[in-house]
């Protein structure tokens, strides 16, 4: 990504602007969407501050604070796993476990070859069919640990081929 | 229109279920057999049921509930084709509709358009009296409006209950030379999933009641700030603020009133704490989502510090009915105390899950059983967790509580955001504990130290009951630092710590003292961790 494309996505939102100010953390969204492998390098976070006319420090206390961003690179497929209760309970401790030993990785980490980021995320909305786990932008719900290993071997077998 | 519609259930579980693509697949079959001029497929967001999708053929009534493409084919080719009905697909309506045994007494006002219309489509909100209450609303003086929802006895559904019209009132009173109003779209409570459902289903129903409110307080800009994760909701949402735009519904003289009103979405990016309201303000302001310190309040000094009003998704979603039909109606459904309905959503071992509008008063048998079927499996239940997360986890014996804005006070079962959680006999006290004591040392966004140290200090303990390696000076110790978490800390986050933890504790005594004292686990799931070889042989 270059500062041209930033000014471009910028000059988009502004039609979106009700205040100044109001659309920073729209603006990351739309950036971080660009990068495969989900995170906004710290000289793009410098030119979106330049842009948006902010201190870089904004910039980087927004980045860091919502767990939705990131600073450094993960894996091209974010594992969103959701560890609230209305997932615990009908299975969803399982799949937790499972996830983190079938990808050998704990909660934040990234596997060794760059493919799965695995990450808690609090209630999806979804627990009419819970539990779930988000992988990108796509959900996946009434799992069982076998729906997982399927998904999961899915994705990877899309990647060898 | 076309003598035969079908209706098919895409909301967002629906979807998981594979619900898109059926209705391509359902499309293309109706094309391929040249019945474009009979058959109509729309998609409608939840018909009820979750263990297919749903799919509805008019004016035939007829239910089924859709597991593959082959069912697909089958209903194309059976029914609509030759108008015999696939019996084996056939659900009873009444596994849709709640169970006549406990005579639920569904009273649809937040969810009215859900599954009915097509949320894409403005027109249908439209033909439902869609923007009548805005129209209406227009006519009036804005004091008018506003004694309307405060005689309605409308309270805040996000949770904490303060009256709508005082908060439209306090706003209103303000002198500024700009005032927003604000959506909490941020849905974020543990097994809440009814903003989403509404935001999906009937968009124009929340933008219809925020102009209003608008209108009555003196506000010309709005905000919807919806989590970053609901990507449905959002493009809904947004398909709907378009089309408002086009139709007159937003944007200058509205109506030919001379009142204008500019709408727009914000997408949150990951941080339960936003929930709360001036953390959700500073959120919109492009700052990390931190909670101010209150008092002041939002309707006198809110977004970019100018009067504010703040209302739940289904809070709004209320206003253009009562608006409509006037306040005597809305109070007289419900409780005394608590006009109007609440949507529940039930969650957890229940043999059918989803949300269900009933009044308020309700007991939480009536939601447990009547709607959702009892326990799944046949097991028994152990608990019922109620109003979400920060709510309170109750035995079976105190089912019959009524919900309303008083149980918490009366009877000390919570009815927060109208989460019902069925926790079966196969779980522990302690692991659900430690579940939800994580959920919040994970969302403390670590302002303030009583609320970061002491979810980390909770943690701590409950791991080590788990493990089955604590002693009861470690209990009393976790239920002193509930209380003095939830006396010291700064918003609402931490301060509700002490309602999950200190309900489970007391209603589960015996099983918390068991860990400690006999190092057992009553369910078998608490082990004491493999002792690790040792690295030094002597």
């Amino acid at each position: 990504m270059d500062r041209l494309e930033i000014k471009k996505i910028v000059e988009e939102l502004r039609e979106e602007q009700l205040v100044e100010g109001d659309i920073l953390i729209y603006l990351l969204h739309r950036v971080q969407d660009h990068y495969q492998s989900h995170y906004i390098p710290p000289e793009i976070g410098e030119m979106v501050a330049e842009e948006l006319n902010v201190s870089p420090s904004k910039v980087y206390e927004v980045l860091t604070f919502y767990s939705m961003f990131a600073t450094k690179p993960r894996g091209k497929y974010i594992i969103r796993v959701c560890t609230s209760l209305p997932c615990h309970v009908p299975g969803g401790r399982e799949i937790v476990e499972f996830l983190k030993k079938k990808l050998d990785v704990d909660f934040g980490d990234t596997t060794k070859d760059g493919l799965f980021t695995l990450e808690e995320t609090s209630c999806l909305g979804l627990c009419g069919v819970s539990p779930v786990i988000m992988i990108n932008d796509d959900y996946y719900g009434d799992l069982t640990v076998e729906k997982v290993e399927s998904i999961i071997e899915n994705l990877k077998g899309g990647e060898a081929r | 229109m076309t003598p035969i519609t079908v209706l098919v259930s895409v909301d967002s579980n629906s979807i998981l279920l594979g619900a898109k693509e059926f209705v391509t697949y359902l499309r293309n079959l109706v094309a391929n057999y040249n019945m474009d001029s009979l058959v109509t497929v729309l998609e409608t967001v939840s018909l009820g049921s979750y263990n297919g999708v749903t799919v509805q053929v008019l004016p035939d009534d007829v239910y089924y509930s859709i597991k593959s493409k082959d069912d697909v084919r089958k209903i194309v080719e059976e029914h609509l084709l030759k108008g015999r009905q696939v019996w084996d697909l056939t659900i009873d309506k009444s596994s849709i509709k709640p169970a006549e045994k406990f005579e639920l007494k569904e009273i649809r006002i937040v969810t009215r358009n859900i599954g009915s219309i097509d949320p894409k489509n403005i027109d249908e909100y439209i033909a439902r009296d869609g923007y009548f209450a805005l129209s209406k609303a227009l006519k009036m003086k804005p004091e008018e409006v506003i004694k309307e929802v405060k005689d309605s006895g409308l309270k805040g559904r996000g949770g904490a209950g303060f009256p709508t019209g005082l908060k439209w009132e306090l706003t209103a009173k303000v002198q500024a030379d700009q005032k927003y109003v604000v959506c909490n779209a941020d849905e974020g409570e543990p097994g809440t999933f009814k903003d989403r459902l509404i935001m999906e289903g009937d968009p124009h129903s929340v933008i219809e009641a925020m102009t209003i409110a608008g209108y009555a307080v003196g506000a010309s800009k709005g905000y919807i700030y919806i989590r970053g994760e609901y990507y449905n909701s959002v493009e809904n949402l947004r398909k709907a603020i378009k089309d408002a735009y086009e139709y007159g519904f937003l944007g200058e003289d509205i109506l030919g009133s001379g009142f204008s009103f500019d709408l727009t979405v914000r997408l949150g990016a990951g941080a339960y704490v936003c929930g709360e309201e001036t953390a959700l303000l500073e959120s919109i302001e492009g700052k990390s989502g931190k909670p101010r310190l209150k008092p002041p309040y939002p309707p006198e000094n809110g977004l970019f510090g100018k009067p504010t009003v703040i209302n739940n998704v289904e809070t709004f979603a209320n206003v253009p009915q009562i608006i409509l039909n006037g306040a005597s109606w809305f109070k007289s459904i419900g409780t005394p105390n608590s006009a109007g309905t609440k949507v529940f959503c039930l969650a957890g071992d229940v043999n059918r899950r989803g949300m269900v509008e009933l009044p308020m008063g309700v007991t939480v048998r009536e939601v447990l059983y009547g709607f959702g079927g009892g326990v799944r499996g046949g097991r028994e239940l152990k608990m019922v967790q109620t109003g979400g997360l920060a709510g309170t986890f109750i035995g079976p014996d105190k089912l019959d509580t009524p919900l309303d804005y008083d149980s918490m006070r009366k009877y000390g079962v919570s009815l927060g955001s109208g989460v019902i959680l069925a926790i079966d006999s196969s779980h522990c006290a302690v692991d659900i504990a430690l579940n939800t004591m994580e959920f919040f040392r994970h969302e403390s966004c670590g302002k303030c130290t009583p609320c970061r140290e002491g979810t980390r200090l909770a943690c701590e303990i409950l791991e080590k009951m788990t493990k089955l390696e604590a002693t009861q000076e470690d209990l009393s110790y976790l239920e002193e630092i509930a209380s003095l978490t939830a006396d010291a800390s700064f918003c609402g986050l931490g301060q509700s710590i002490n309602v999950p933890l200190l309900s489970l504790i007391n209603n589960f005594r015996n099983e918390f003292l068991k860990h400690v004292n006999e190092k057992e686990c009553s369910v078998n799931l608490c082990k004491k961790p493999e002792k690790k070889a040792k690295a030094f042989i002597k």
